[in-house]
């Protein structure tokens, strides 16, 4: 690979995470609190290409006037390796794949942990907490605070292998590659025809009934659905409350 | 550890190319690289061609881009493919960052700083370096172009290798990571901290013991001499990015299959037996390739195995995993690469293991 070709490799890697980074789409890969690094490391490779450019159409010029001192540019090569950075500049741009969904999520066990202490929920009204926020309360505080309130809770549709609806939503820390599940099993009035990855508001109530994960035997807590609307993918399709 | 091979296999691509017919070229033939000396006018012939190349396979795959986004809607290719560019975007701010640096290193910092900065009894420089790992804020990605500058700038290879070995596991970062996934294991940092410096102190020495000069390639300086400061600075990302950006592909890819093909259901039963259960999370550290700020909450997810397993799986993880295997083979040269993987590997599950039966 010549220098002209690595400078257009470096300058697409560049924009691409730069266009990643100003839109939402990085959210689909990695945290939130990555964007200025992104944004940052972006810009430096669009400049190393110019600056590769630059000072190939220099030595180009002084190579002309000179003797062919700087002819290095031409016989020095990177090895083909350096190909393969075509592979996530094509994944990225042309693909765009989505967020982890229910695929990954029912191969893996659901990841919920035992937190330090709850935060202080409203004292009336219906309650709006999310996939971990329920699942957290319902198994170690075992629904002390939350039975008997209205709730609702925004997570994306699996099926395991029966059929069995699971409404999840995945927790991560860094990137999705160590994204973990946090599953809760509905029940109730379940809307008769579920699609596997499709973003659903369900309100209803807390229920004390649980089950196992058969992948890792972590809790599960049931909610009792009341109803189930579809809503729009969120803006960030991770839970990153474990990072703060 | 196959210390007792003495053919050199990496390490003669510095040789004048044997029997190069004209010494016109003053430079060019100590440039090339390792793997890549066949017919030099073929090669150039094929080089000036690259940009051609690159621009019909952009046009093909865009042409076709409607074909391949069917075959890729299968979960599973759906599912690698986000893993994949997950590794890759968290990857690369950390990648340019070490680049950055290690460029810095290479171009700004004479030579004689570190001379100065590190004792001259190599068996004393590997502490101080592995100490110094402490400084780099990032994981992994980052440290293998900075200790490449290091080694260019004339550090003994030996702190070079300590320095590579514990900076991604005891700087700050990745301790406060630790300390948030195991809120009720403060021990854990502690053990991490401890383990993670004595194998890289350990490793450090054992190279400065047993290593020989020729199993490391090391990387050649030329290029980072350029008409101007700038130009050798530039010239040393570029070259340091598509190199290693090239081996971060590889092992995001093994990665990827990994996290997207294999059950989860393998480590449930790896779980029962304690022995089994350190092998079984230290080789899945090295399958994994999670970077290292984020390897503590994965740990901490694997609820089944115990603590010293989970240690395994922190200690093994930045020193050695597949993405840091490609990247090693690809600055330092495959030999070097085949024999150091494995020896830190069971260097770094006899740390975790003792560290862990004195703290945890």
């Amino acid at each position: 690979m010549n220098r002209q070709a690595q400078a257009a490799i470096l300058f697409l890697t560049g924009a691409a995470l730069l266009h990643a980074g100003f839109t939402n789409l990085y959210l689909r890969y990695v945290k939130a609190g990555l964007q200025p690094l992104l944004l940052a490391s972006g810009a430096v490779l669009i400049v190393a290409a110019l600056a590769t450019v630059w000072y190939e159409w220099r030595s180009h010029k002084s190579g002309d006037a000179e003797d062919h001192d700087h002819g290095e540019g031409h016989v020095h090569r990177e090895p083909r390796i350096s190909w393969l950075l075509v592979l996530p500049l094509l994944a990225l741009i042309l693909v765009a794949p989505p967020a982890l969904g229910s695929y990954s999520a029912m191969r893996t066990g659901t990841a919920l942990q035992q937190p330090y202490g709850f935060n202080k929920l409203p004292a009336a009204g219906p309650l709006d907490l999310n996939v971990v926020d329920y699942a957290t309360r319902a198994v170690y505080d075992r629904g002390r605070h939350i039975a008997g309130r209205p709730i609702r809770i925004t997570g994306f549709v699996a099926l395991d292998r029966t059929g069995a609806p699971y409404l999840v939503r995945m927790a991560l820390n860094c990137c999705a590659a160590d994204a973990q599940p946090v599953k809760i099993a509905l029940t109730g009035t379940i809307p008769p025809v579920l699609q596997p990855d499709k973003w659903l508001r369900v309100t209803g109530t807390y229920t004390a009934k649980r089950t196992k994960d058969p992948v890792n035997n972590g809790p599960i807590p049931f909610f009792r659905v009341t109803a189930a609307a579809p809503v729009a993918t969120p803006k960030d399709p991770y839970d990153e409350s474990w990072n703060n | 550890m196959a210390i007792t091979k003495a053919a050199p296999t990496g390490a003669d691509s510095h040789e004048p190319v044997r029997g190069a017919p004209e010494p016109e070229e003053p430079t060019g033939a100590g440039q090339d690289h390792g793997g890549q000396d066949h017919g030099s006018q073929d090669s150039a012939g094929q080089d000036s061609k690259s940009p051609l190349v690159l621009t019909m396979l952009l046009l093909l795959l865009v042409l076709l881009q409607g074909p391949i986004r069917g075959a890729l809607s299968a979960p599973v290719m759906q599912s690698w493919m986000t893993v994949f560019v997950a590794v890759l975007v968290q990857a690369l701010p950390f990648l340019v960052l070490g680049v950055l640096l290690s460029a810095a290193i290479a171009v700004f910092v004479p030579p004689a700083f570190f001379a100065r900065a590190l004792p001259s009894r190599p068996a004393l420089a590997v502490p101080v370096a592995g100490m110094a790992g402490a400084m780099l804020p990032g994981c992994e990605c980052a440290s293998v172009p900075v200790a490449g500058a290091l080694v260019r700038r004339g550090v003994t290879p030996a702190a070079a290798l300590a320095f590579l070995l514990s900076a991604p596991a005891i700087n700050p970062i990745v301790l406060t990571a630790t300390a948030v996934a195991f809120p009720r294991n403060p021990e854990m940092v502690v053990g991490r901290f401890v383990a993670s410096l004595l194998v890289s102190c350990v490793m450090g020495w054992l190279w400065q013991r047993l290593g020989r000069t020729d199993w490391l390639r090391t990387p050649e300086r030329s290029h980072y001499e350029g008409p101007s400061k700038g130009a050798a600075f530039w010239n040393s990302v570029r070259h340091d990015v598509m190199h290693a950006g090239g081996f971060l592909v590889v092992g995001a890819m093994a990665a990827a299959t990994l996290k997207a093909v294999a059950p989860a259901s393998w480590l449930r039963t790896a779980a029962e037996n304690p022995l089994v259960a350190i092998l079984a999370l230290a080789v899945l550290a090295v399958l994994l390739s999670i970077c290292s700020e984020a390897d503590a909450f994965v740990a901490a997810s694997l609820t089944q195995f115990s603590l010293t397993a989970k240690l395994a799986f922190l200690v093994v993880g930045p020193m050695i995993d597949l993405k840091l295997f490609a990247m090693q083979a690809g600055t330092f040269g495959r030999g070097f690469a085949l024999r150091f993987a494995p020896a830190t590997f069971c260097l770094a599950i006899t740390g975790a293991v003792l560290t862990g039966a004195v703290l945890l």
